[in-house]
Parts: structure tokens; C-alpha cells; sequence
């Protein structure tokens, strides 16, 4: 469950903004909230598999550039038509300016 | 309360309207024999898969557990305003409180004789079904109208192998709501493909045997296909409404409530033509998923009481190839456009009212490079913002700036 691996430098992300992380065959996206907290979701969106990080982030919403579906990217939440399935969210620590992500 | 047309539009309405805590019976009425279900995909990932599969808006299990009736199969035939009832094609009837009429619409008729059943249109599912049996790398197909739906069927064709020529009687295609210098990245990308364009032919005759058609064009050349798509633009459906006394102005004429004149019945969807805000009250109707979306959404809300403005900008993607567009805004509400460049080719147009308003957005580019730029430029448009041209432009100055501002 320790799995903690080094995503990006914390630098990489502007503020109220996301980027993709691709990890072992697998992606996800990482954001830096307004308030400079780093937060990471699965990185492509319940609805069609599109990548979230071109999409736009507003607050703690991402919202998925394919068709508008709307996330809370802190808790996952599928906030909008026409997203229903929450997506997987994963703890984040920053240490030493690296952005970490546990992938347990 | 009663939702006619169990679509994009009457799907979305009855769970916004347990979603607002709706306690009474709601009951949804679809004369397709399907659940309500997003069409788009029936241009594109469905005509391409192996199998087609409906992607249903809602399950039977999530209607049932939120207490909603869907009546599938069957029509509503006729509205007595009077007496609140709908009556239904089975002969049954339903009272109602509240009706919402999401009727949506359908395919224009190339109105030509010598059409037969190789001549075909796409609106459902059922419809999308029959072509794919058709798309086959033997198969000849011919697009006739060069408009979103004919392209997307382009492609997916294309991609399952078949020759395909798209027929366009305007002197480009996209000639409703997409900028020039975006449409020719399309009618080159198709070009790129293998498809024929021809555009700025009008058709002089069609034969359709049954098996084959034969379509003749102004210059006299003839075009043989297996299968003829007609893609002629959309006619909304109104005549229940009509019948029921309800003003029709290019759709259900609903007010910015997206209530008609009777205070019990609304129309949302591709069926209403309603006042848009942040184009002054200008009347339109749109043919768009998202707009079905919201408008549905809105809509429940009113029905129980909420007498909320539509406020949205309009809002529309399309897919070809590898290739997004997506236009936010009516682009023919703008004098004058700015170009920005982005990464890979991709580009949008901002469109710039004579006073300096932002009015509309067109970008393309390739999977979804201008996604995040025309949704901020959404948001602009729904500010009534005046970005300068200069930032516009400029690839260094970001949008998400001049929204502060
Ligand atoms: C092939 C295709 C591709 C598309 N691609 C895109 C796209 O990429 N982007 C985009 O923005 N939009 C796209 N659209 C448009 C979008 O799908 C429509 O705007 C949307 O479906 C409209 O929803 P609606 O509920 O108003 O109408 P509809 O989805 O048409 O639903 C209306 C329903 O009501 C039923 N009905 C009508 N009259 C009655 C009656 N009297 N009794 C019972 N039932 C009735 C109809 O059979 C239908 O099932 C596409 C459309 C098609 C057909
Ligand atoms: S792919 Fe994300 S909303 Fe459709």
C-alpha cells in the first residue's frame, strides 16, 4: 500500500490547473487546487475514456473536454451530465518539490 | 407529470426531476422501442464497432429504482389541453399536471422522386443499424449533404473500408454555422482519406432499383451507389403541438422558461425555438446535444416551479478522423474574426461583434487540442466580455487571464 511514486515537480502544475501523469500502462491526472493543494484522480473520464488533463479546471472541478461531464477531483465525484460513475482518486503528498502519488 | 419523447432531452429531464426531489408520478412516453439513449455516437464509435451498442442515458434499473414510468413503443397521438390528458397510440390515456414536449427531430425528405429503400437517412439507432450492414469495403457509399452528420458518416465508413463520395449542392460543405477556413480543414482531411467531395452540385435525378442507386448531377456525371445516406439537415417535430393549438415558429415556440403560451405545457430540445439571452432575445433553435441536455434539465426545474431563464451559450462538437471541432456561440453573430494558433496544427477563430463583443468561438484541431480554449471562450461569451483582439490572438496570453479581468 506504500507505493509512492513521483509523479512530477511541483512546479510542473500551475495553479487551478491539471496534468496527465502516465504511470505502468496506466493514466491519471494530477491537479493543483487554488489553493495550492495537489490532489490525483484515474486519468480518463467514466464517460468515453477521454484524457481529463485537457480539460479545465474551476475550483475543484474538473470538467472533461470531450463533452462538459463535470468531476470534484478532491473526492472523485461525478458532478454533471452526462458523467455518472465517480472516478478513483488517490492520495498525494508533495516532498522536497516533487509531487508523489500513492498508487497502492 | 408527462415527458413526450424519451430521448437525449425527455431522458434527461425525468432524472432532473427526482433529482429536485420530484415526489408525484412521473411518466416518460417514447415511440422508439428503445431506452432513451445519445445519438451521437450512431454517427461515429457505433457505425464503427463490431457490434453496435446502445448508450443508454438510463438504465431500467435506475427508471425503476427512482420511480419513473417509461411507456416504449408507443406514440402520443393528441394533446387535450382541457381536460389535461395525452392520449396514446396503444388507445390508452395519461392525465398530467405538467407536460414537457421533447419531440426532438427528424431527418429533412430530399424531396426528389425515384427514391427507394437504398436511399436511406440516420436519426436512431434502428436507422444506424441498417447502414452499418452496408458499410462494407465492396460497398459504394453515397453522403448526400455535406453537413455534420454526412461527414461522421464519411468517416466511419472510411474507416470500415467502403468508397465513399459526399454530394454538396452549396459551394462548400458546412455552409450553416462552421467558418470557412475551418471547413476546409475537414473537406481536406476527408480529401486525405479517399472520399470524393463534390460540392456545388445540385442533383438532377435519382433511380433506385432496390439494390442500387443511380444519381445524376448537374454536369450529367452519375454517381452508382449501394447506398444513398441522405443527410439534408433536420426538421423539428411539431405537429402534435400544432394540432393542440401551440404557436410553431421554426419549432414549439417556448419563452426564455421554455414555457409555451399554456402555462402547463412546456418544449425543450431540438423540437423548441426559444429566445436566446446573450444574443438579446434573438430567437433560434438549436440541433445540439448539450443545448438537449440543459434544456431538459431546465425545464424539469420550471415544471415545478423554478421560472428560470435559459442563459447557456450554445455549444456544439463534432469528430472526423482523428480530428475535434467544436464551436461555441452562433459564429454568425460576428463582423470580424481573430485567429489563434495552438499546438499541432489545431486553431481557433474568435468571432468579434461590431462593438468588440465576443460572440462566438470555432476551433479544430486534432483529439481534443481546442477544448479547453472554446470553453473558456464560452465562458467569455456568457460574460458579454471584450477581450482585446491582441490577446485573443496571442498564443502567450492565456484565456483563462482575460476571464478575471
Ligand atoms: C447521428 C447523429 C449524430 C449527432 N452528433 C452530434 C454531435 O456530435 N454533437 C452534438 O452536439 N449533437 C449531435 N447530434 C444531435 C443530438 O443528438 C440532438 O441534438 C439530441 O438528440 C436532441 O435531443 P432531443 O431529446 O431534443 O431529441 P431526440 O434525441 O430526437 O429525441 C426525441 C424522441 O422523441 C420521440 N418522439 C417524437 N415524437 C413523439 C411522439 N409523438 N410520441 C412519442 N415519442 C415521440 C422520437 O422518436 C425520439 O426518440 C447528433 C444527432 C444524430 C442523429
Ligand atoms: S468523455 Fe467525458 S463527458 Fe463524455
Amino acid at each position: 500500500m506504500s507505493d509512492w511514486v513521483e509523479a512530477c515537480a511541483a512546479g510542473d502544475i500551475d495553479e487551478e490547473d491539471v496534468m496527465r501523469f502516465d504511470h505502468a500502462g496506466r493514466t491519471y491526472a494530477i491537479y493543483r487546487s487554488p489553493e495550492d493543494e495537489y490532489y490525483a484522480t484515474d486519468g480518463l473520464c467514466s464517460h468515453e475514456k477521454v484524457h481529463l488533463a485537457d480539460g479545465l479546471v474551476m475550483d475543484d472541478i474538473i470538467e472533461c473536454p470531450k463533452h462538459n461531464g463535470r468531476f470534484n477531483y478532491k473526492t472523485g465525484d461525478a458532478r454533471g451530465a452526462p458523467v455518472c460513475v465517480n472516478l478513483k482518486t488517490y492520495p498525494v503528498k508533495v516532498d522536497a518539490g516533487k509531487v508523489l502519488i500513492q498508487l497502492g | 407529470m408527462v415527458i413526450i419523447g424519451a430521448g437525449e432531452c425527455g431522458g434527461r429531464a425525468v432524472l432532473t426531476l427526482r433529482d429536485l426531489g420530484h415526489e408525484g408520478p412521473v411518466t416518460l412516453v417514447g415511440d422508439e422501442p428503445h431506452l432513451p439513449y445519445e445519438r451521437p455516437p450512431l454517427s461515429k464509435e457505433a457505425m464503427t464497432s463490431e457490434a453496435p451498442l446502445i448508450k443508454a442515458i438510463a438504465s431500467d434499473k435506475l427508471l425503476a429504482e427512482r420511480s419513473i414510468r417509461h411507456i416504449h413503443s408507443v406514440r402520443a397521438v393528441a394533446i387535450d389541453r382541457a381536460a389535461h390528458l395525452v392520449r396514446l397510440s396503444d388507445g390508452s390515456s395519461l392525465g398530467y399536471g405538467k407536460l414537457l414536449l421533447a419531440t426532438g427531430s427528424v431527418p429533412r425528405k430530399l424531396p426528389m422522386p425515384g427514391l427507394g429503400g437504398r436511399c436511406v437517412y440516420l436519426r436512431t439507432f434502428n436507422d444506424a443499424l441498417a447502414i452499418r450492414a452496408h458499410l462494407k469495403p465492396e460497398n459504394r457509399v453515397a453522403i448526400i449533404g455535406g453537413g455534420f452528420i454526412g461527414l461522421e458518416l464519411a468517416a466511419s465508413a472510411r474507416k470500415l473500408g467502403a468508397t465513399v463520395t459526399v454530394l454538396e449542392a452549396q459551394p462548400r460543405i458546412l455552409m450553416r454555422g462552421v467558418p470557412a477556413e475551418v471547413a476546409e480543414i475537414i473537406h481536406k482531411a476527408h480529401q486525405a482519406e479517399g472520399v470524393k467531395v463534390l460540392t456545388g452540385q445540385g442533383i438532377t435525378a435519382i433511380a433506385d432499383d432496390g439494390t442500387q442507386v443511380r444519381i445524376t448531377l448537374a454536369d450529367r456525371q452519375d454517381i452508382v451507389a449501394d447506398l444513398a445516406v441522405i443527410g439534408i439537415g433536420a426538421v423539428p417535430v411539431t405537429a402534435l403541438a400544432a394540432e393542440a393549438g401551440l404557436a410553431i415558429d421554426n419549432g414549439i415556440a417556448v419563452d426564455e422558461n421554455l414555457c409555451t403560451a399554456d402555462p402547463d405545457v412546456f418544449a425543450a430540445g431540438d423540437c423548441c425555438s426559444f429566445p436566446l439571452a446573450v444574443y438579446g432575445g434573438r430567437r433560434v433553435r438549436l440541433e445540439a446535444w448539450r443545448n438537449a441536455q440543459e434544456q431538459g434539465a431546465l425545464a424539469a426545474k420550471n415544471m415545478l416551479g423554478a421560472k428560470e431563464a435559459h442563459a447557456a451559450v450554445p455549444w456544439f462538437w463534432s469528430d472526423q478522423y482523428g480530428l475535434t471541432l467544436q464551436i461555441a456561440g452562433l459564429s454568425d453573430e460576428g463582423r470580424s474574426t481573430v485567429r489563434r494558433d495552438l499546438y499541432d496544427g489545431a486553431f481557433i477563430l474568435f468571432h468579434l461583434a461590431e462593438d468588440g463583443r465576443l460572440v462566438a468561438a470555432s476551433g479544430i484541431g486534432p483529439g481534443n487540442a481546442v477544448a479547453r480554449d472554446i470553453r473558456l471562450a464560452e465562458m467569455l461569451i456568457a460574460k458579454r466580455a471584450t477581450p482585446a483582439p491582441e490577446a485573443l490572438g496571442s498564443q502567450s496570453v492565456k484565456l483563462k487571464s482575460l476571464l478575471a479581468a
